[in-house]
């Protein structure tokens, strides 16, 4: 059987850097249309997103962003997020005299 | 606006109602029809089959009438000028989208060439049985609007009426015939297309961003645009608020709901076609439509060669049904007739409307052979006596 | 679409195709509809399609609310009937796309002989299905692909009729193009999307979908998080299966792939090459309103 593998880690290379490595990516979270699926913490293949004790207004039980530095933007999380309510975007790398 | 001279058979004809509806509808502007074969009916659509392709019309036999009754309001929605004609089997299947057209606003024509029900009933045999159906057969409250000929010619004539009335008032219309106006060979004279009075539908001037689909500008009607024009509309069948986004409570049912009514029920009068004839003083009034009304005339005439004053309506327009008109009638009779293929139907409505003012008298009919004028001639003159 | 700005919010990619003034949308926690809208949505940005020219059409259900969030021209008809309104739609609108976007019970129960209709005139448009087993807006009912076995509110002993392959009778009818995915494949499912929409022609892609509310839970089968699992274990990814041995089973493997890639002449290639055969140039083909 082929195991499908859609959310897929894209292997960040460890950094040249001294400093810690610069997160690839953002997750954003609009809280107040997030049902609480948990969809975005479970299928985030790098473990960016956590349940947290936090509720919106509604009551539900919101997902926190507890690793930022390991987001790369795949947005596995908007993809899945069934109520829209998360995204994860990819940072502009920053090149010399690039945008 | 003008039809089409390209499109508009111009000419005298010698054909029969259900060629010269299809005539009708193609001067009209018609240019999408979409049906599915049903006696007594056929001969519109086979005839659209023949003529449209020649025209930059499409036809569409779908695979049944609930298909038919909504492809054709995508048409519509799309940027068409379309129709679907059917008889009572058919017409039964379709109500749920009469119903669509009514909440969302759709300027339909639904052709009924009316036979003997119920169910499978007189396939090729006449009846006037589904009068009532058109105006009550969808659940819910709404308003339609339903013209009733009497021969080729007004088939021709009444069906681009039947058009101009959808898209002034984008409701359903119902082009009432039967199979025996339907299958009525008779003379049509089709005039030239700068003789034919076409309203064209009219879209809204307000740019995007500054349009409501169901928004009241003016007048009692939203203003209309197509799919593709930029404006990103909704419509459905849920009530819905001016946006056509649902809103589903009280409030906005009665507002809706109202509106869709009282679009009709405001315009009675000017929707109103009928013919009267020596009504006033008489002793009796026959009130009819379609092929009775046409019966009826012979009757009539017969009777006043006898010396008895016999007045005659015709309906052309069966919905709205005008209670002034009838009321009007009651005033200047001594007692009235109502003689329809069906065990009475508009006779409730002529009761109704009359009230206790002069008796009223029903000559009725299962269908599938037309009330013969010696019935009627008899009736008058049970009545006068 | 730009990345990350440094200074103000991005905004979610979704957000471009919807009315969001209507969001929150009235489906249920967990439920796999509006991840396939996510799909959409960027399905649609790999395509050239204008969104002036996308004409969403959907019948009633659950999905069926789908044209109410899509800020397109789009049409909330009645229950099954989606299809043929699209029909006469796309046959008006020969520039436009439309796509019919519904569940299992509106498109292959009450509407199932429009679609096999559609299919068979290739229609040109592109129909969605969210297959979740079950009728979710009127509170978990059996549908025809409702699995052996599996409760419904009115199976409430177990399912005991067979189910239909949707992938199977819509390649019968004449589909030219045919795939299925579960809502965990998301990017297979854009992929498939993107295809679809870029095909002239009757297009159908069974989105296979979590309902927690209804389907999950009246059998016991854990939340939308397990069935999401459920489809990542045991799917089966078999690009050109014969549609034939793709049918499901209660809880069996489900195997997801495209399945059909054959193009041939819509309804309206057909209309015109008949026409202009028979009438030379007397046929006037239609081109659209003006």
């Amino acid at each position: 059987m082929e195991q499908d593998s859609e959310p897929s880690n894209d292997n960040p290379k460890p950094s040249k850097s001294e400093k810690p490595p610069a997160a690839k990516g953002q997750a954003f979270i609009d809280e107040e249309r997030c049902k609480g699926c948990s969809y975005c913490v479970v299928f985030c293949p790098t473990e960016v997103l956590a349940m947290g004790g936090r509720l919106n207004r509604k009551g539900y039980h919101l997902p926190e962003v507890v690793n930022p530095e390991k987001c790369n933007g795949c947005d596995m999380c908007g993809l899945f997020c069934p109520d829209f309510a998360i995204f994860g975007v990819r940072n502009k790398k920053k090149k010399d005299g690039g945008e | 606006m003008k039809a089409d001279p390209a499109a508009v058979a111009t000419g005298v004809h010698f054909i029969d109602g259900n060629e010269a509806c299809a005539e009708g509808a193609i001067a009209a502007g018609c240019r999408f029809a979409a049906g599915y074969p049903i006696t007594p009916s056929t001969e519109v659509v086979e005839h659209i089959a023949k003529r449209f392709p020649k025209l930059g019309g499409v036809f569409i036999q779908m695979e049944d009438e609930i298909a038919s009754s909504i492809c054709f309001q995508g048409a519509i929605w799309g940027g068409m000028k379309a129709m679907t004609v059917t008889s009572g089997p058919g017409l039964s299947l379709m109500m749920e989208h009469v119903g669509l057209a009514a909440m969302t606003e759709t300027p339909s024509v639904f052709v009924d060439v009316q036979r003997g029900g119920p169910s499978t009933g007189l396939p090729t045999l006449p009846g006037q049985q589904d009068v009532m159906q058109v105006r009550w057969g969808s659940h819910g409250d709404y308003e339609v609007i339903a013209l009733a000929p009497n021969s080729p010619q007004e088939c021709f004539d009444h069906i681009i009426t039947a058009f101009n009335l959808a898209e002034q008032y984008r409701v359903p219309v119902f082009f009432m015939m039967d199979e025996c106006i339907g299958h009525m060979l008779g003379k049509v004279r089709i005039p030239e297309a700068n003789q034919i009075d076409v309203r064209e539908r009219k879209f809204t001037e307000r740019p995007p961003g500054q349009y409501l689909p169901y928004e009241i500008y003016s007048g009692d009607q939203p203003e209309m645009v197509r799919a593709g024009m930029g404006y990103r509309i909704h419509t459905t069948g849920l009530t819905h608020d001016a946006r056509g986004y649902p809103e589903m409570n009280a409030q906005a049912q009665d507002k809706l709901i109202r509106r869709l009514c009282n679009k009709v029920l405001d315009h009675t009068e000017e929707l109103t076609l009928c013919e009267s004839d020596q009504i006033d003083g008489s002793d009796v009034t026959i009130i009819a439509y379609g092929i009775t009304a046409r019966v009826a005339a012979y009757a009539v005439e017969q009777a006043r060669q006898q010396g008895l004053k016999v007045g005659q309506l015709r309906l052309i327009t069966l919905w709205p049904f005008n209670d002034r008109l009838i009321r009007d009638v009651a005033q200047n009779t001594r007692s009235i007739i109502v003689a329809e293929m069906n065990l009475g139907q508009m006779v409730h409505e002529v009761r109704r409307a009359v009230g206790d003012k002069v008796p009223v008298h029903l000559i009725d009919s299962a269908g599938g052979a037309i009330i013969e004028p010696e019935t009627i001639l008899a009736k008058i003159k049970e009545v006068v006596s | 679409m730009s990345d990350a700005p440094t200074n103000s919010t991005p905004t979610n990619p979704v957000e471009k195709l919807l009315r969001m003034e209507r969001i929150p949308h009235i489906w249920c926690p967990g439920c796999g509809v509006g991840t396939s809208v996510n799909c959409f949505a960027r399905a649609l940005d790999k395509t050239d399609i204008d969104y002036d020219n996308l004409h969403v059409v959907s019948g009633i259900g659950c999905t069926g609310r789908v044209a109410g969030y899509v800020n397109v021209d789009s049409f909330h008809t009645t229950h099954g009937r989606a299809i043929p309104f699209a029909t006469g739609l796309a046959i008006a609108r020969p520039e436009a796309k439309v796509v019919v976007y519904s569940g299992d019970g509106d498109l292959f129960a009450i509407g199932g002989n429009h679609l096999i209709h559609a299919a068979r005139r290739n229609i040109d448009m592109t129909v969605i299905c969210v297959n979740n087993f079950t009728y979710g807006m009127t509170g978990g009912q059996v549908t025809p692909t409702t699995p052996y076995s599996a409760k419904a509110t009115t199976t409430p002993y177990g399912n005991f009729e067979d189910t239909f392959n949707l992938p199977n009778l819509v390649e019968s009818c004449g589909a030219v193009y045919v795939a299925r995915w579960t809502v965990y494949h998301v990017r297979k499912l854009i992929k498939s999307m993107t295809k679809a929409l870029n095909t002239k022609g009757f297009s159908f892609i069974e989105v296979i979908a979590q309902c927690p509310t209804l389907y999950q839970r009246r059998n016991k089968l854990g939340d939308g998080v397990m069935a999401l699992q459920y489809y990542k274990e045991r799917s089966t990814v078999q690009n050109g299966a014969p549609t034939v041995d793709v049918g499901l089973d209660y809880q069996s493997d489900i195997i997801v792939g495209e399945f059909v890639d054959k193009p041939r002449p819509t309804f309206m290639d057909k209309y015109n090459t008949r026409m202009t055969e028979i009438l030379g140039n007397k046929f006037v083909p239609y081109e659209g309103v003006k």
